[in-house]
């Protein structure tokens, strides 16, 4: 609890590279996560008349996990996530949620889930705790129990002095908080979360951040969408991928990880440029690589395997040129994303506004 | 019973949010004095009050209810808050039973404000109360499911106010409250016999001054079968338009 299991490495370097740090940080948060799919999903579908928001898409969410959608604008996250909770109704798919019809059985399944949308639905003119009261009593809480649940959320999301404050004026980040406390108040087993840090401040996102890790901590299972790729990565145990409503990739982020730390990338800051015959000369020397000269005094060579330093220091030193530094770096998840899955990191992280991390 | 629960909560909600509200309230009071004077006054000789009683009732009870519950769906659709009503585990005909008792309860109160009145001025003996307040009850929950109709079929708040007056008041002339239906142009006529006002009027007519001219049996069927079309229809175009 407090500090997520798995923390974004603050501190890291300026170009995206991921550090050994991270890498091991990320291998104790799977803790609690279960094998059994709570959410199941096949083949589903939206069409909204000709328009095909979401193109049959099928993956499954085990107990206790986070499972992160990520996606551009426009990607079918919201009407996904719209889909599971019974306010859109499939094309065509299935949806199996806790053992449950998601589709048949969806006000048995409403019970068991909290959804948090990405714009605050709570009424304006009553204030924080009468509007989590009235919340609670929607899934039948007694009264004594819904309001010590109201006032224990109020305090845990230091909102107990805006209590009695009509929800209309509260800040943009009060909001977002009073409406995880609302979607959190019948203490469900899986909440929906669609873009819970979009479009607040930095100090109220990383807040909103560890309170689902604290959730998830305790065993709630949360499904959450987001377009910002470090936060799915801070976050998230497994990762789909969405964009123009298919699923273009689902995966773990350890995988990924693993995944990242299989091509090896040397940087060598060089004092003299070599122009662009060196980068031939390295390839007809070097077999098996790949050369991106970044900047006149700065080469990348790539392999999919480990580089051995010395074979390139005799190249160089053979050539004439000084090398100032050589540095091991390993491609940013970012760099895995766009190879895996095609998705321009610009488009997704063209944003509705707001601010990320 | 753990949507029961739910129930009543939407119920307290609404009621607290929008039918107790001060302006609603004295919008409650003061728009039925207002018809019952008008209709005292617009008359050359001294008219039997009684006479009046029952259109000024289904007047009140019409302008009570059929705008409010519109806008109050159209706001709370706007702001997204439905949303959360349709995402909780209440099955949707007890959800929009739920949302339409309160406009049905503050159409009832509205209705009697008139009587209260009414009853300084003349002696109500004889007046049959059981078959008033089911006329009373019928006129609300038409005019509050013709509301909710009104709600499912329009998207801007200033919308839902226009559609109401739309219904409204060709409702107000064609239901035989100013001029009788068969002094109506003859096509005018079959309207009138479509309206459910036409009915609660007479039905109300027969409750307080048995001059009712329809049959009561039929005006409580007609009543009974509006009543369940508009909330079946309402409900089915709720599910299809907003659970998209
Ligand atoms: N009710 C609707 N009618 C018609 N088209 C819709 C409707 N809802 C969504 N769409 C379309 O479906 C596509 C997917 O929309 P959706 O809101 O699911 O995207 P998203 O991934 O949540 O995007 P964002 O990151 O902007 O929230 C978009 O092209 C959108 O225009
Ligand atoms: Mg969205």
């Amino acid at each position: 609890m407090g500090e997520p299991k798995c923390v974004y490495q603050e501190s890291r370097p300026k170009d995206g590279k991921c550090s050994t740090k991270l890498i091991k940080r990320c291998q104790g948060r799977e803790k609690g996560v279960t094998n059994l799919p709570i959410i199941e999903v096949k083949d589903l579908r939206k069409k909204f008349g000709d328009f095909e928001a979401v193109r049959g898409i099928s993956f499954s969410v085990k107990k206790g996990e986070i499972f992160g959608f990520l996606g551009p604008n426009g990607a079918g996250k919201t009407t996904t996530i719209n889909m599971l909770t019974g306010l859109a109704l499939p094309t065509a798919g299935e949806i199996i949620i806790a053992g449950q019809d998601g589709i048949k059985d969806i006000k048995r399944v409403q019970q068991l889930i909290g959804i948090v949308p990405d714009e605050s639905n709570l009424y304006d003119e009553m204030n924080g705790y009468d509007n989590l009261v009235f919340c609670a009593s929607l899934y039948g809480m007694k009264k004594a129990r819904r309001e010590k649940r109201a006032r224990e959320l109020l305090k845990q999301f230091a909102l107990d002095d805006a209590g009695n404050k009509p929800f209309k004026a509260y800040s943009k980040g009060m909001k977002r908080k009073l409406t995880i406390a609302a979607g959190i108040i019948h203490e469900p087993e899986i909440l929906f979360l669609d873009e819970p840090t979009t479009g607040i401040d930095v100090e109220s996102a990383r807040q909103i951040r560890r309170l689902i890790t604290e959730l998830n901590a305790k065993g709630t299972t949360i499904f959450l969408t987001t377009h910002y790729i470090e936060e799915a990565e801070r976050l998230c145990h497994r990762i789909g991928f969405i964009t123009s409503g298919e699923i273009v990739k689902v995966s773990s982020v350890r995988a990924l990880m693993n995944e990242a730390q299989q091509e090896k990338t040397v940087e060598f800051a060089i004092e003299r440029g070599g122009g662009p015959e060196l980068g031939t000369a390295l390839l007809q020397q070097f077999s098996h690589i790949t050369v991106k000269q970044m900047s006149p005094d700065s080469i990348r060579i790539s392999a999919a395997e480990e580089i051995q330093l010395m074979p390139f220091m005799r190249f160089f030193d053979e050539c004439g040129i000084v090398v100032r530094e050589a540095k091991i770096l390993r491609p940013s998840l970012e760099e895995v994303f766009v190879k895996l899955t095609g998705i321009e990191i610009s488009k997704l992280k063209e944003e509705k506004g707001g601010g990320k991390k | 019973m753990r949507t029961g629960l739910a129930f009543w909560s939407i119920l307290k909600k609404d009621m607290r949010n929008y039918y107790l509200k001060p302006p609603n309230i004295s919008w409650g009071i003061i728009f039925p004095i207002s018809w019952s004077l008008m209709f005292i006054m617009r008359s050359a000789t001294p008219v039997d009050v009684r006479e009046l009683l029952p259109g000024v009732m289904a007047l009140s009870v019409l302008f009570g209810t059929t705008s409010m519950l519109a806008v109050t769906i159209t706001f709370e659709r706007k702001s997204r808050s439905f949303e959360r009503l349709l995402l909780a585990p209440i099955s949707l005909n007890r959800l929009m039973l739920a949302k339409t008792t309160g406009a049905i309860l503050f159409g009832l109160v509205n209705a009697f404000i008139p009587v209260l009145v009414v009853s300084f001025l003349v002696d109500l003996s004889g007046v049959n109360w059981v078959l008033t307040v089911v006329g009373v009850l019928l006129i609300a929950v038409t005019s509050t499911f013709l509301g909710l109709f009104i709600a499912v079929s329009v998207r801007e708040v200033f919308e839902a106010q226009t559609f109401s007056n739309f219904f409204r008041f060709p409702m107000i002339f064609l239901c035989g409250l100013f001029i009788p239906i068969d002094h109506l142009p003859f096509f005018m006529q079959p309207f009138s016999y479509l309206l459910p006002l036409t009915y609660g009027v007479d039905l109300l007519r027969f409750a307080i001054n048995k001059t009712g001219y329809l049959r009561l049996g039929l005006s409580l069927i007609v009543l009974l079968g509006y009543s369940i079309g508009l909330f079946t229809i309402s409900v089915h175009n709720i599910r299809k338009k907003w659970i998209y």
